[in-house]
């Protein structure tokens, strides 16, 4: 199986393990990834938060991109980025105006008709089987909470992945490591995004309800699927006051862990927060 | 709190043009500042600024923290009963604030977008270690993050030089021209 990639700008710096532990894995899985020439960033949330023609054109160059590597399919692991590359996709298709400035703008039009698939789509495509297949560490007796946030599930009438307020998929693929995912409570709340520079304490205050969450439905580990989501509620774990600290782990080191790569090897020691205890009861050491 | 009667619908048919949906749509059911998680830290609930605008406090509600407090985490157009898309109108919001000049309560967060994007803008690609230090600068606030910033560059997190695209010169043009 071969796919198109957009890695996103965090994947050469915050989120460094995320990239690392993905391709990895999908190695392991005989998935080969063909990154999009010279991709740019989509702007993010500054972009779509400022300037509506510019977070609709960053985007595009990058769906034209893909366009010319005749790629069908392209995987952004960054759940912002993933989310900004389908809306701006529906964005294109629904709005004539807008597609013929953008256009204009590039010099190129979007023919769209690309598949924009999140991570976790990636591994359902991949299918459960497969993990099962080629696992070589049983990860029975983990307790893990499926973190969602904002972006993967919403808006769901133009990402139509899942279900907007239950969302299970990421439960399914965990459940073929041996882990139990756990039922809990804040699996689609915003753990405050790009708040993480002005305002901190937002950002704290929300990672910190969904961690202690989590840990009152007996998680293990949060696993996540977004490096900004990961950053926050990571390495915002050192800013919470009397806490108990929770590993969070990316969905493709957790699952990585399970195939029995070491965990240095996933990237796992660049968190903030240790996973020690985790590796411990998984019984891979760091 | 004034209303200016002559500028009445002014915001709200600027505000529509943008996003192709009209704000009274919304008929004030709450439901989104319900579910949203940054209420607390608001001063006008979402609801109450969509309100501003239908009534015409158009300098109201462009003054409010919410437009750039909100953190466009969607919830409250998924769940909006007539599917008003209100995260949309908080970005036409920001936007219509900053190309009127609105004197705007949330300054950082204004500064962090402006230098985000001029990271994007020079280097096509985010450049975290130039973000922070660019943040650092314009807001005067030194000491942020200071504990956890040493340890992002022992663990390798964040690079000091950029990882830039070729066509430099295609990213430029895209921001000049949407300037």
């Amino acid at each position: 199986m071969k796919i198109g990639y957009y890695p996103g700008c965090s994947s050469s710096g915050t989120g460094k393990e995320y990239d690392i532990s993905l391709r990895k894995v999908l190695n392991l899985l005989d998935v080969q990834l063909e990154e999009l020439n010279d991709w740019s960033c989509c702007g993010a949330t500054s972009a779509h938060a400022t300037n509506h023609l510019l977070s609709v054109a960053l985007p595009a160059r990058n769906l034209i991109i893909a366009e010319d590597q005749k790629l069908s399919e392209v995987v952004a692991p960054c759940a912002a980025c993933y989310n900004r590359l389908i809306v701006t996709q529906h964005e294109l298709e629904t709005n004539p105006q807008l597609e013929k400035e953008t256009s204009e703008l590039l010099g190129k039009s979007v023919r769209s008709g690309i598949s924009i698939i999140n991570i976790i789509e990636l591994f359902v495509h991949i299918g459960k089987e497969k993990i099962t297949e080629k696992k070589k560490n049983d990860l029975k007796g983990i307790k893990a909470a499926c973190y969602y946030g904002c972006l993967l599930v919403r808006p769901f009438n133009i990402t139509h992945f899942d279900d907007p307020e239950q969302p299970s998929s990421m439960e399914k693929i965990i459940s073929a490591t041996g882990a139990q995912a756990i039922d809990w409570n804040y699996k689609i709340e915003c753990c405050g995004g790009a708040h993480s520079f002005a305002h901190k304490e937002i950002v704290v205050d929300l990672s910190r309800k969904i961690i202690d969450d989590a840990r009152l439905h007996g998680a293990d580990v949060i696993v996540v699927a977004c490096p900004m989501c990961h950053s926050n509620l990571d390495m915002r774990q050192r800013a919470m006051k009397n806490h108990q600290e929770m590993p969070i782990l990316y969905l493709s080191e957790f699952i990585g862990l399970s195939l029995g790569i070491e965990p240095k090897e996933l990237g796992i020691g660049l968190h903030f927060i240790s996973s020690d205890s985790l590796l411990e009861k998984v019984g891979s050491k760091e | 709190m004034q209303h200016n009667h002559n500028r009445v619908a002014a915001l709200s048919d600027k505000i529509e043009k943008i996003t192709s949906e009209s704000p009274l749509l919304c008929y004030q059911c709450g439901k989104c500042s319900a579910g949203c998680p940054i209420r607390d830290y608001m001063d006008e609930s979402p609801n109450q600024v969509v309100r501003l605008v239908q009534l015409g406090f158009d300098d109201e509600a462009l003054k409010s923290s919410t437009i750039w407090l909100c953190a466009g985490c969607l919830t409250c157009s998924s769940r909006c009963p007539q599917n008003f898309d209100l995260a949309k109108f908080m970005d036409a919001m920001r936007s219509t604030a900053l190309h009127e000049g609105i004197e705007i309560s949330e300054i950082d967060t204004v500064k962090f977008h402006k230098v985000f994007l001029n990271q994007v803008k020079k280097h096509g690609k985010m450049f975290e270690f130039g973000l922070a230090r660019d943040y650092k600068l314009t807001t005067q606030n030194f000491l942020q993050d200071v504990n956890v910033a040493p340890e992002m560059f022992i663990k390798g997190k964040i690079g000091l030089f950029p990882h830039e695209v070729k066509d430099k010169k295609g990213i430029k043009e895209i921001f000049d021209k949407t300037d």
